[in-house]
């Protein structure tokens, strides 16, 4: 049996604003096992990046359970969940504005060794921050360059050296390539991947890129306004999507490939407002399989396969 | 390469920046021409000069610090580079328009959408207000927003609808060249999908000519019928879509398609292009793609390959073809 690492269930996080509450990730329940990646893809705004930042309690969840490792880290207070921090990390996605810019990729990377009193002396600290740029495929000859100085690719190589400094076994990559060439893009994708085995580190893979999704992940889970629409392993979701929402997703992905047929849906209209949703499912205004039903009640996530389940009363 | 219904050529076109860091050569000795009627794709990586090179078609580059430094661009027979401020301002908007990247900061935030399209259409025809605020309602019908939704301010519509705004603001003159800048990058994929189906229909509809930059080969697979990829302000590799896609022969290019995740594929191992972009300031002297070509040679430290055509209008700028 798989060790679970991970483990959410019936995570909300509730944003208040003006006219109501923003249901910004609403009854979620996924688990990821040691060593693994999960993705959660979906359009801006679906909460994908709010659940990154709820699970490593950047953000307080307005309910449910988190659990690392067995222990339920919502019930930590501030000091014994400062040795959780040590092993859960984040990668952000924009390396322009996640690095101080007063701070010289040296101390950046020394900051989370410093923070948590790794070592005792400087030495031991110079060395595992060079160990760090080695690892993470940066020439030591950047150590004391600032962030302006340095490409977006080497700027995230340091995000992923600061994130690799107290060797976490969990990592939230959000949107890590994002912004980022397609060339450079490759380089970050394989060194992800080459950490993730030498390493054994476990990933919860955050982007809107549905082939890098497909690249990198063993399960995905596909969100739609706050919700876990589909969840299965990597090859059942892109093989055999049930989810009106997902086949739709998945056939608005521009091929780079000519002579192939496109079988696009189109769908009509945007995303609408997560401010206090109307009761049913949250696709159901611009589905084409809606019935009197799916605007009635919501739908649960069941499993339709092994291992994968849908959120949908027509699958 | 003389072709029929010539609509643009630009000769030998050269685009420096002139920085404290030194000067930057942002385009150099580019050569492009297209017909009426053609979806051009212009495909490259940050900083390899697509913008600039359509933002000096369009003369809308700040002088200082850009500089054109030589060159002809030749839009129906006229050398865009000699005319006056005024002329070109009736040009622009009106024979050759611009779509942006972005379209949150692309509109005035503080004008009706409906007046900043009739404010174009006024610009550059003889008519009344009024007639030209119904025109701009019926451009707005044509990318699918409703009429009555003219009156709305920028921020009351989603991205999807802001960039279909600018869409509709860009083709309300009916230009000859719609020039579009990443116009789908900010925008989620199933808003892409809409938008780009949206612009197929109106391009032919129309019969506009487009030149389309972008860095998503899938879509240029989908929209273009001629692409140029770009590397360090020079044009690398020039075909037909079937050349591009199916015969590819520069190792730029070739590197591309290499490194980009494909979602049909059953298992893909990336092969990414080593090193980085050259610094502009101070580029190599041979070939500009020498330091990270896994061909490079001798001859390519030193000379700058020539373009040479090697099947019928498929152009490669490399020692090794």
């Amino acid at each position: 049996m798989p060790e679970k690492l991970l483990e959410v269930k019936n995570l909300k996080k509730y944003f208040k604003t003006k006219q109501g509450y923003l249901h910004a990730v609403d009854d979620v329940n996924f688990a990821i096992n040691r060593g693994k990646t999960l993705s959660l893809v979906g359009e801006s705004g679906c909460g994908k990046s709010t659940i990154g930042r709820v699970v490593l309690r950047l953000l307080e969840a307005t309910a449910g359970e988190i659990y690392f490792e067995g222990a339920n880290i919502r019930d930590l207070d501030k000091m014994q969940m400062r040795k959780y921090r040590k092993k859960m990390q984040i990668v952000f996605q924009d390396p322009y504005s996640s690095l101080d810019s007063r701070k010289s990729v040296y101390e950046s990377i020394a900051e989370p060794l410093v923070v948590q009193k790794a070592f005792t002396n400087k030495k031991q600290y110079a060395k595992r921050v060079y160990e760090l740029m080695d690892t993470s495929g940066l020439a030591q000859r950047f150590a004391n360059a600032y962030p302006h100085e340095l490409d977006g690719g080497r700027r995230q190589r340091v995000g992923i050296a600061r994130a690799l400094a107290l060797n976490p076994s969990f990592i939230v990559l959000d949107e890590p390539v994002s912004a980022l060439d397609v060339s450079i893009q490759a380089q970050v994708l394989n060194l992800l991947q080459q950490l993730q085995d030498d390493l054994n580190l476990t990933y919860l893979f955050i982007s809107h890129d549905l082939s890098v999704v497909k690249h990198i992940s063993d399960m995905v889970a596909v969100m739609y306004l706050g919700k876990i629409v589909e969840l299965a392993n990597c090859k059942s979701i892109f093989q055999n999507p049930v989810h009106p929402y997902t086949k739709a997703l998945l056939s608005a992905v521009p091929i780079p490939k000519i002579n192939v047929k496109l079988n696009r849906i189109i769908l009509e209209g945007d995303v609408p407002s997560p401010i206090n949703p109307k009761p049913g499912c949250r696709f159901a205004g611009r589905c084409r399989l809606c019935s009197s039903v799916c605007k009635e009640s919501d739908p649960v996530l069941t499993e339709v396969d092994r291992g994968h389940f849908v959120s949908c009363f027509n699958k | 390469m003389e072709q029929k219904n010539l609509l643009l050529k630009i000769k030998d076109l050269t685009i420096n920046y002139n920085t404290y860091d030194g000067i930057v050569k942002a385009v150099e000795g580019l050569n492009l021409s297209m017909s009426n009627g053609q979806t051009l794709g212009l495909v490259g990586e940050t900083g390899a000069g697509k913008t600039t090179t359509v933002k000096g078609i369009m003369r809308l580059l700040p002088d200082p610090p850009a500089k054109i430094v030589r060159g002809e661009i030749y839009f129906d027979g006229e050398n865009l580079l000699k005319k006056s401020k005024k002329e070109m301002r009736s040009i622009r908007g009106k024979q050759i328009s611009m779509i942006f990247q972005d379209p949150m900061t692309s509109l005035n935030p503080v004008m009706t959408v409906g007046d900043q399209i009739a404010e174009t259409i006024r610009l550059h025809n003889d008519i009344s207000k009024k007639q030209s605020f119904e025109e701009a309602c019926t451009m707005l019908e044509q990318v699918g927003i409703k009429g009555e939704r003219a009156g709305d301010y920028p921020h009351q519509l989603s991205g999807g609808m802001k960039q279909r705004v600018v869409i509709a603001m860009a083709l309300a003159c009916n230009p000859k060249l719609l020039i579009a800048d990443e116009p789908t990058t900010a925008l989620d994929v199933t808003i892409q999908a809409q938008v780009l189906e949206m612009m197929k229909k109106l391009i032919a509809q129309y019969n506009t000519s487009v030149i389309m930059i972008t860095h998503d080969l899938g879509i240029v697979a989908e929209t273009c019928d001629y692409i140029a990829i770009m590397y360090a302000g020079e044009i690398v590799e020039y075909g037909t879509k079937q050349h591009i896609f199916l015969n590819a022969k520069h190792p730029y290019t070739k590197g591309l398609f290499a490194c980009i995740p494909d979602i049909t594929a059953e298992d893909n191992k990336l092969t990414p292009i080593e090193g980085l972009m050259p610094d502009p300031t101070n580029l190599p002297k041979g070939c500009k793609f020498y330091p990270r070509c896994p061909m490079a040679g001798k001859e390519c430290e030193n000379e700058n390959p020539a373009n040479k055509e090697i099947e019928n209008g498929h152009f490669v700028k490399c020692h090794f073809v």
